[in-house]
């Protein structure tokens, strides 16, 4: 699978609820349309929130991850 | 005649044996964003100025936003005292006013829990044990909800009636409106929460 080029990185590690999610909204505001956003959680809830997140808002989960830890969400927005 | 006599009937037994299953909601999925269901909009009436609670509002306020619900909060009574600036020591036009802001002081950084207060003890170690578990404070949440396009609502009567001015609150707050306000919000489009 081809590596996507990051548009932006989220960087809500250490945060709790709802901090991930809002910081992610937050920076799909600002980026372009098509844009791929990465974010970094170590939030264990974020695994569900993030998905439920995505599926309310129309954006495309494109990869989930988990390293020592920390969650990796690979998200293209709409 | 005894009340052995009487025929039994428990309308709560005859409930519980009419229920045909059981609700199937822990593993429920939200259902796919494909425009035919959509979360309908966020009504939250703050009505309480203890910091658990405006602390529960402001994390679903927060979140509602960011999912691209469409959110308002009401805030009165107690609420409203949470929007009124820190920097404001006292408010209010007459004694009793002023005294009530004296008594218990508005802003978001100086709010009190309802249960194990303890002069400001319990505050105080839940701010701490927010800060260690990366869980952002109510000043944080009303910042990030305010970005992300919440409308924060003051009531006029509770603004009135604790002699609050316009440039007693913080930036960035709607028109103040009233409870006939509240109620046409109240949709079959929107979900109210009383908190």
């Amino acid at each position: 699978m081809p590596t996507l080029a990051i548009t932006h990185t989220v960087d809500a590690r250490g945060l709790s609820c709802p901090m991930p999610i809002v910081k992610t909204a937050q920076a799909c505001r600002v980026v372009p349309a098509g844009s791929v956003v990465e974010l970094l959680a170590t939030d264990p809830g974020s695994t569900k929130d993030v998905g439920a997140w995505c599926r309310a808002t129309g954006n495309e989960l494109v990869e989930q991850t988990i390293d020592g830890g920390v969650h990796r969400f690979v998200i293209r927005r709409k | 005649m005894t009340a052995a006599t009487i025929p039994t009937f428990d309308p709560i037994t005859e409930a519980i044996a009419a229920v045909k299953g059981v609700p199937q909601t822990a593993e429920a999925e939200l259902p796919e964003a494909d425009g035919a269901v959509k979360t309908r909009d966020l009504l939250i009436i703050d009505y309480s100025g203890d910091l658990e609670k405006v602390w529960a509002a402001l994390i679903l306020a927060s979140t509602g936003a960011a999912m691209g619900v469409r959110t308002r909060v009401f805030v009165t009574f107690w609420g409203l005292q949470v929007f009124v600036k820190d920097s404001k020591r006292i408010t209010g036009q007459n004694w009793m006013q002023k005294m009530l802001s004296a008594m218990q002081r508005p802003g978001i950084s100086h709010r009190k829990l309802s249960k194990m207060n303890f002069l400001g003890m319990g505050p105080w170690m839940m701010g701490r044990l927010a800060k260690q578990y990366g869980v952002a404070s109510p000043k944080e949440l009303l910042e990030a909800a305010q970005a992300l396009g919440v409308e924060f609502i003051p009531c006029q009567m509770t603004m009135d009636m604790f002699g609050l001015k316009p440039e007693d609150m913080i930036e960035g707050m709607g028109e103040p409106a009233g409870a006939a306000t509240v109620i046409g919000l109240m949709t079959d489009n929107s979900t109210p929460l009383f908190i």
